[in-house]
């Protein structure tokens, strides 16, 4: 029972993009059209029903809503069981919408194999939504791995000349993660009945269990590694740019704008609430990684030449930050980690939409190739300066909201993590603004730049979609942050309940 | 009523989203007039803001206006919301009414320049964040502003951006000053812990609990590091000369009467906590007296009209940390507010000269522009007299009132100092006056016979500013009875008890720097007009000391060898190459190799059909999956 009666509105979500997807592997590969026109409809509809349960969200409860639950294999205690939470909300919603503008902006970047392509792509898109809803470990894990699937295949189909090599890295790093992390499901489950549990799979079931601290910590270290590499947290990073680099542009932007986030938001639902006593035990370790990650990241990103690599390596940066707030255990850092897991969804994927767009025109990603770029593209401008600013972190846009509340949060924990991790703000500037400049400054002196088409509509749609979002958040982060105040409260009164942490 | 007088700020934002949205479709005209008029309204609301305030004077002196809050995290609260007092509205009104001088002032100076709606669109969004900056009722806002007003001065630094040294400067700018505001956010983050707040009076509030005093000198210090980013001292200056790379009108605006004063505003606004610490009062002093000699120096013997005059902008500035330093707040403000009008008005004067001279800067082919152009060169005189401090100009008020708390508070050797970069800024600025105006014709002919006075649009503004060089010193006379700014500024910031200097001293000092001043110019007539030859031999004398001022002290090349060129070999040649290329990448590709290599069998399988291989593993953890659960079932 939820909110909306019976109303399975949580299900409709996932499954839209899936019917889709079947629908288009029935439609023959010369009607290129169509596969286009279904994906964008049917992601559209699932993006438009997951604003509603921004509409009918209680704010102040902390748990489960528009929760759905069926049995499956009861025998197992394996349930259908769909939720949302003030965690996974908006997630959800991210989700839903970089979705959509991601399948707007492959219109014309892909030309072949369409069919396949986006039924990959609505594919992936369930199997994204349905990580963030799952309330059910088993279920978790299943669309945690379909999701592999269909990424697996735009990156090596529809990517770039080594993505055969780039799609294997990608896919058997996180295969070996999740593989352990299946075991220690399991393991979970058996100790869950050693106590006297009924069988269940039923996340929030173990949050209240008394697990051994020595077996917490080989648990939690088969969990952690599965999400470390999703994340990814240094020195499990090298997948990513390689992955980014070869990855169509739509791939890049879910990867970066999604996948990332199933890494820190597997921290925050298992991790944390199942495994205190472990994540207090190994936070001072996951601090370090992530302090290490944001200063590596944004030193490899400054050195790069090619800009999508840039921008993978200024992912690995900002997703340490989000995973120092986690780590520090305070209401500050966790809510600023959730909204800058938004906020990097956004900057980031926009980043690479932006980088998509230049990559069309110009067939390369190489930043020497570039330069004056403004003066022959006046309108793209304003649009790569907001989205560059916003993950610069400046004020008045998303990214310094979540990276402030980071801040705040790491400080009151420690100073010395507040003063390590703002290092990262002088770097941001520096990668980004020299990116900024060898693309947009300086002379027009290449004549293949000075010929560039400027953006036309639907860029123009994709790109002022995403801007005003930025700036929303950025003007007016209530909105967001109430929606997951009750939530985190409660995990964090969870984690403080079952171990009684001294500050690390 | 309060909660309206965020349309201060919102005025300039209504002008920008208008030109934004249809000011292609506008004339140049309409443009220039909807951003002038916005900047217009704004200083009018601040006018009618001042009068409401000062008939409803409340008796905490000052009132709140909150519009909602910004961020909510626990117990982690940034409103975003107003605070209006004597201090905020001086400031809005400086800003935004020099603001609106110098927006009149570019509509003549950019009519031709095609970029000329971006230009106010960003000029308004200046404005917008600047006004929010001196009007935010806690730091966190004020950041907003601050942050704000440091992203429109990268943009117009490198408005011309096809020109590599103004994207350049541009970069530069905003991370420098990215530098300064590491140190601006940790002193927040540390505020917040121990006082809970941002809020300007929670934390004032809270000022008397016993926090430690290494910890309000860490607050203070770490604060200061971003007013230093700012406001260009000393180390962290190395940007703004650079700056100089924007269109000129700009230059008056950010850098030279508004944005950079950010820094001195932010000091003087939480100077009840510097006030605690006097360890951080002395570093101020310190490093505003250091800057101000040292950047003098550098503006004696610079070539660059607009350089010498960004010099003395730096060296002014750190006046007005001297100022803070020694507890005259109220004497940082005024001149702060002398500084916006004189500084402004040098700063058109260099731009009319330029417009005329085809965009020369070098003013060694300059001389005797004063033929041709009778009111910049009166205006810029005026100015001149003002910035030198000579009676009864602007600067020679405000000037006098930083000089005498200085010998106050820190006694005469440390006045030297003060008074000997007087001296070097009488020296210099007049060696500009006579340079351009007055000296001997070093014009081409070709550029000679173009030149012509500015159109009215950029002359007007600055006969106003002229005329405010000289009287709105008057505000700040140094007799308890006239001193309407520090009757109306000592309702917010601190003034030091029992530090009445006596009339007699007062004056004897005031003619000391007078004699200085007055002293320097004669100097400056004799080298530059009279027996240039004098100049030569100077040189020769003083040729070593003279490269190492050219060259800026090598500060720009010390910065390079010392921190960005090792950053990036590091960054680059050890940790991309070595660590993560050969050894994080390398061990992962090793493994997989390895693997590779145990059965041939393996190969055949990769190298073949993506989607099989694909589909092996699916099919592969399937089975793993089942046989787990059997297993489980079972037992």
């Amino acid at each position: 029972m939820n909110q909306l009666g019976m109303f399975p509105l949580i299900s409709l979500i996932i499954f839209l993009p899936l019917a889709g997807a079947i629908l288009i592997a029935f439609i023959p590969s010369r009607f290129q059209m169509f596969h286009k026109q279904l994906a964008f409809v049917f992601s559209g509809i699932s993006f438009i029903s997951s604003l509603a349960l921004m509409i009918f969200f209680n704010f102040n409860s902390p748990l489960l809503q528009f929760m759905e639950r069926h049995e499956w294999i009861p025998q197992l205690g394996i349930f259908y069981h769909v939720g949302v939470d003030g965690i996974s909300l908006l997630l959800v919603l991210l989700t839903t919408f970089l979705s959509l503008v991601a399948i707007l902006a492959s219109f014309n970047d892909i030309t072949v194999h369409t069919r396949g392509y986006y039924a990959s792509m609505l594919l992936l898109e369930t199997g994204m939504i349905g990580v963030f809803v799952a309330a059910d470990m088993i279920l978790f894990y299943i669309f945690w791995e379909a999701m592999l699937i269909p990424m697996y295949f735009i990156i090596g189909i529809w990517g770039g000349p080594r993505r055969i090599y780039a799609a294997v890295k990608f896919f058997l790093y996180t295969l070996v993660g999740s593989l352990l992390m299946l075991v220690a499901i399991i393991v979970l489950y058996k100790i869950n009945i050693s106590q006297g549990g009924m069988p269940t799979f039923e996340i929030s079931k173990f949050y209240n269990m008394n697990i051994d601290a020595s077996v917490q910590v080989w648990l939690f270290l088969a969990f952690a590694l599965a999400f470390a590499i999703k994340v990814p947290m240094f020195p499990f990073h090298t997948w990513l740019p390689d992955a980014h680099v070869e990855a169509p542009t739509a791939g890049s932007v879910l990867l970066a704008g999604v996948l990332l986030k199933m890494g820190t938001y597997g921290f925050i639902r298992f991790c944390i609430p199942i495994f205190p006593d472990a994540c207090n035990k190994f936070a001072l370790f996951f601090i370090i990684l992530s302090i290490i990650g944001i200063i590596y990241g944004a030193l490899m990103a400054l050195v790069q030449t090619d800009i999508k690599r840039l921008v993978a390596y200024s992912s690995v940066s900002h997703l340490g930050l989000v995973m120092l707030g986690i780590f520090v255990f305070n209401i500050q850092g966790m809510e600023g980690a959730i909204i800058q897991m938004v906020n990097h969804g956004l900057s980031t994927g926009a980043l690479f939409l932006i980088v998509g767009m230049l990559y069309q025109r110009r067939h390369t990603r190489m930043l020497d190739d570039y330069g004056g770029v403004a003066k022959a593209m006046p309108n793209f401008f304003p649009f790569f300066m907001i989205i560059t600013l916003s993950s610069i972190g400046l004020p008045l846009l998303n990214g310094f909201i979540g990276e402030f509340l980071i801040l705040v949060g790491a400080f009151t924990a420690r100073s010395i993590y507040g003063v390590l991790a703002a290092t990262g703000i002088i770097l941001s500037a520096y990668y980004m603004l020299r990116m900024f400049k060898k693309v947009m400054f300086g002379p027009l002196d290449k004549k293949e730049n000075a010929s560039l088409p400027d953006i036309g509509n639907r860029e123009l749609a994709i790109l002022i979609s995403v801007v005003a979002l930025i700036i929303l958040i950025g003007v007016y982060p209530q909105v967001f942050l109430r929606s997951m105040d009750a939530s985190v409260e409660n995990l964090l009164q969870i984690f403080l309940a079952k171990h009684s942490i001294m500050t690390p | 009523m309060w909660g309206l007088a965020g349309l201060i700020i919102i005025f300039p934002l209504l002008g920008l989203l208008i030109n934004l949205f249809i000011g292609n479709r506008l004339s140049r005209k309409w443009i220039g007039v909807i951003a002038c008029g916005s900047v217009a309204l704004s200083c009018l609301a601040t006018i009618v803001f001042a009068v409401l305030f000062h008939f409803n004077y409340p008796a905490e002196g000052s009132i709140e206006a909150n519009w909602y809050q910004w961020i909510v995290s626990g117990s982690f609260v940034v409103d975003f919301g107003f605070r209006i007092d004597w201090l905020s509205l001086v400031m809005a009104l400086t800003v935004s009414f020099v603001g609106f001088l110098i927006h009149v002032y570019s509509v003549g100076y950019m009519w031709e320049d095609p970029g000329y709606r971006r230009y106010f669109i960003y000029l308004n969004l200046f404005m917008m964040m600047m006004l929010m900056l001196v009007m935010a009722n806690n730091l966190g806002l004020l950041f907003v502003g601050w942050e704000g007003v440091g992203l429109c001065s990268y943009l117009l630094i490198g408005f011309w951006f096809e020109k590599h040294s103004a994207s350049e400067a541009g970069k530069k700018a905003f991370i420098v000053n990215r530098i300064g505001d590491f140190g601006f956010l940790l002193g927040m983050l540390l505020i917040y812990r121990e006082f809970g707040s941002l809020n300007f009076n929670v934390i004032e509030a809270n000022m008397g609990e016993h926090v430690a005093s290494q910890i309000i000198l860490g607050i203070a210090l770490l604060l200061f590091c971003g007013a230093a980013g700012k406001s260009a001292q000393f180390p962290l200056h190395v940007w703004l000369p650079d700056a100089m790379e924007g269109p000129t009108p700009v230059s008056a605006l950010i850098h030279a009467a508004t944005m950079v004063t950010a820094g001195v505003y932010m000091v003087s606004r939480m100077g009840f906590l510097y006030e605690q610490s006097p360890y951080a009062l002395m570093i101020v002093t310190g490093i505003g007296l250091f800057t101000a000699f040292f950047a003098a120096t550098m503006a004696v013997v610079n070539k660059d009209f607009k350089r010498v005059l960004a010099y003395s902008t730096i060296s002014q500035l750190g006046y007005m940390f001297a100022a803070c330093g020694a507890g005259a707040y109220v004497a940082a403000i005024f001149h702060l507010i002398t500084h916006a009008f004189f500084k402004a008005l040098l700063f058109m004067g260099s731009g009319s000269v330029m417009h005329a001279l085809g965009g020369e800067l070098n003013i060694e082919k300059m001389g005797g522009v004063k033929e041709k152009m009778k009111w910049t060169a009166l205006t810029f005189v005026i100015a001149s007299l003002a910035i030198s401090g000579i009676i009864p100009f602007a600067g020679f008020w405000s000037k006098d009132a930083i000089l005498a708390a200085v010998w106050h508070k820190y006694g005469p050797v440390i006045w030297i100092i003060g008074i000997v970069t007087a001296i070097l800024t009488a020296f210099y600025i007049f060696r500009l006056v006579f340079e351009v105006f007055y000296s001997e014709r070093r014009v081409e002919e070709k550029t000679w016979d173009h030149a012509h006075e500015s159109p009215p649009a950029m002359i007007r503004p600055m006969m106003i500013l002229a005329l405010f060089s000289i009287i709105i010193g008057f505000v700040g006379l140094p007799f308890k009875r006239f001193n309407l700014i520090e009757r109306a500024l000592a309702t917010v910031l601190p003034v030091a008890h029992g530090t009445e200097v006596s009339v007699a001293n007062e004056i004897i000092l005031m003619i000391i720097v007078l004699a200085g001043a007055l002293f320097s110019i004669y100097l400056a007539f004799t080298f530059y007009m009279k027996k240039r030859n004098y100049l030569d031999t100077l040189l020769a004398s003083f040729k070593k000391i003279h490269h190492v001022l050219i060259n800026k002290y090598f500060v720009d090349e010390i910065y390079h060898k010392i921190i960005i060129a090792p950053l990036w070999y590091v960054s680059d040649k050890f940790l991309y190459k070595i660590i993560d290329v050969f050894m994080i990448d390398g061990s992962v590709d090793g493994i997989a190799h390895i693997s590779r290599g145990t059965g041939k069998y393996l190969r055949k399988i990769q190298s073949g059909n993506t989607r099989s291989y694909a589909f092996a593993i699916v099919i592969g953890m399937l089975l793993i999956f089942i046989y787990y659960f059997w297993k489980i079932h079972k037992g």
